[in-house]
């Protein structure tokens, strides 16, 4: 039944664009990851506000922009966006139960959902991809220039993510208001406005998904579902606290989906989805915490 | 003029008042110890200055009112608190803990020449600032604590029970540098402690609250022969 008509090219291309849909989900598991580790919330408009900006990003276009300006002109875009969300519809709710704030974000899911459809109609529209539709070989496997494209989009932004928290004074803020936001204000950290650029940051992140996986999925209001989907087992896999692991997670969650779909007879197209959570349960059975998690100690 | 000044500050915790109307100043490049036993309302006085808890009455630093004003907004002013429990970044490492102190004058302007002033003092932070906060011991954390605070430059520093949980000898030294940053920077301090012994020790001037106001105050010579303070808080 299985790997009846198995080579290693076939294999090679099964992982390749494995990881190119793999980067996409570490892209958006990592904005997952940036606000729940700031905020302590999940925020489910993550994958509207990337379908959103994506849609943003073809009017752009279609009003004659060519592709990367336009890309970076919706980063930027987005960013703001992300800033202002948290301003205007999280701020409010802050100091509220953590479901308050998720209920919030629920709202801001639908109405981002409704607001695109209106906005731009139900119907698919294509989106250009800025890299040839074209395989190069590599080693005997066909890799598309298009996965290589996207992988190294995907992550060069995520590199861009950690060198700027790693190493840039604000970055270093926004990590000490994730550990201990109180403390953080007595160093004169204004708080809120490092929340704010969390969510501009992960508003970044979800565009640069977004718009990598449109020319794939096509461009439609609920494109970013199922995305969002796998961001989130990525991000628990990875350990819903951790960076390294959101970004972990997203690869090897492409990967495997990629290669059960192919090789696994009765999973197909049909059953990706759901095997994916179920290898992702499993996983959960054995470590709680995660792949690179860490279990929260309370001291009483 | 003395650099801070509270005066009829009183505060309270829902229904539970903690302060009815604290008065007390602490003068340019003095110590002053704030003594009290339990639930007196030294930890809430400090969190006053710092803005972190809601108040009335005045509060005056550096001859501005500074009581409506937000904690990043004060602490910007210059005033270091070192909170109960320390508030260290307990994930970062010891040099980002350093760098966040840094934090409130431009980090990267000041960080190279402040942290080699402190570790004068903390030679050993040195050897070990790539590790995490966390896994220091508590004395380790305290002086981390206490060196953050030093990086911003404070002009008022106000520590919160720093005694609180460490060996007598890890006090001894930390109150030790504190001294030594005192008559070599002219630093300003104002320590909450419930070791009377040691804060005596360090201040020039002490205060001592009951629930919610000051009943003693005075030189630290005076208070330490003042009978009702040696009784409940020196204990001879």
């Amino acid at each position: 039944m299985l790997l009846a008509d198995f080579s290693w090219a076939d294999f090679g291309q099964q992982v390749t664009s494995g990881l190119a849909s793999g980067a996409i989900f570490a892209s958006v598991a990592l904005a997952l990851v940036l606000i729940y580790r700031a905020t302590d919330i999940v925020n489910f408009a993550q994958g509207e506000m990337a379908t959103f900006t994506t849609f943003i990003a073809w009017s752009l276009m279609h009003h004659g922009l060519s592709y990367w300006p336009a890309f970076v002109l919706t980063l930027g875009i987005a960013f703001a966006g992300g800033v202002g969300v948290e301003r205007v519809l999280i701020r409010p709710v802050e100091r509220r139960p953590e479901l308050v704030i998720v209920i919030v974000t629920i709202g801001l899911l639908i109405a981002l959902n409704g607001l695109t459809g209106w906005i731009w109609g139900p119907e698919v529209k294509a989106f250009d991809s800025p890299f040839p539709n074209r395989t190069i070989d590599v080693a005997g496997v066909a890799v598309s220039i298009q996965d290589i494209g996207t992988f190294c989009v995907c992550l060069a932004t995520v590199l861009l993510v950690w060198l700027f928290f790693r190493f840039t004074t604000v970055g270093l803020a926004m990590r000490a208001v994730a550990v201990n936001p109180d403390a953080s204000r007595l160093m004169g950290v204004r708080v809120g406005w490092m929340l704010a650029l969390g969510w501009g940051l992960a508003a970044v992140l979800g565009a640069v998904a977004g718009m990598m996986a449109a020319p794939t999925v096509f461009l439609d209001p609920d494109m970013m579902l199922v995305i969002l989907i796998y961001a989130f087992a990525a991000a628990v896999l990875g350990g819903i606290d951790s960076p390294v692991g959101a970004v972990v997670g997203g690869l090897i969650l492409g990967v495997v989906v990629n290669l059960l779909g192919r090789y696994v007879g009765f999973v197909g197209q049909q059953l990706r989805l759901p095997s994916a959570l179920a290898l992702l349960l499993l996983v959960l059975l054995i470590r709680p915490q995660g792949l690179f998690g860490h279990v929260r100690v309370r001291r009483v | 003029m003395p650099l801070l000044e509270l005066e009829g500050v009183e505060a309270r915790y829902g229904p539970i008042k903690a302060l009815h109307g604290v008065t007390l100043t602490v003068a340019e490049g003095e110590i002053v110890a704030l003594l009290g036993a339990n639930g007196a309302g030294k930890t809430t006085t400090l969190r006053t200055v710092s803005g972190t808890v809601r108040h009335d009455g005045r509060i005056v630093f550096d001859g501005r009112a500074i009581g409506r004003r937000s904690p990043d907004r004060i602490a910007r002013l210059g005033v270091a608190h070192v909170p109960e429990g320390r508030g260290l970044f307990s994930e970062l490492t010891v040099w980002e803990n350093l760098r966040m102190g840094a934090y409130v004058r431009g980090e990267r302007r000041v960080l190279k020449r402040e942290t080699l002033r402190i570790f004068e003092y903390f030679p050993w932070m040195e050897r070990r600032r790539d590790q995490q906060a966390g896994t220091l011991s508590g004395g380790e954390q305290q002086m981390v604590a206490l060196a953050r605070a030093l990086v911003s430059r404070p002009r008022l520093l106000m520590l919160d029970e720093p005694s609180l949980g460490l060996a007598p000898t890890v006090v001894q030294e930390l109150f030790r540098i504190v001294k030594a940053l005192n008559a070599n920077d002219g630093l300003t301090v104002l320590v909450v402690e419930q070791n009377a012994n040691v804060a005596l020790g360090a201040a020039a001037r002490a205060f001592v609250l009951e629930v919610g106001r000051v009943v003693i105050e005075g030189a630290s010579d005076e208070l330490r022969r003042h009978e009702s303070v040696r009784k409940s808080y020196l204990g001879y």
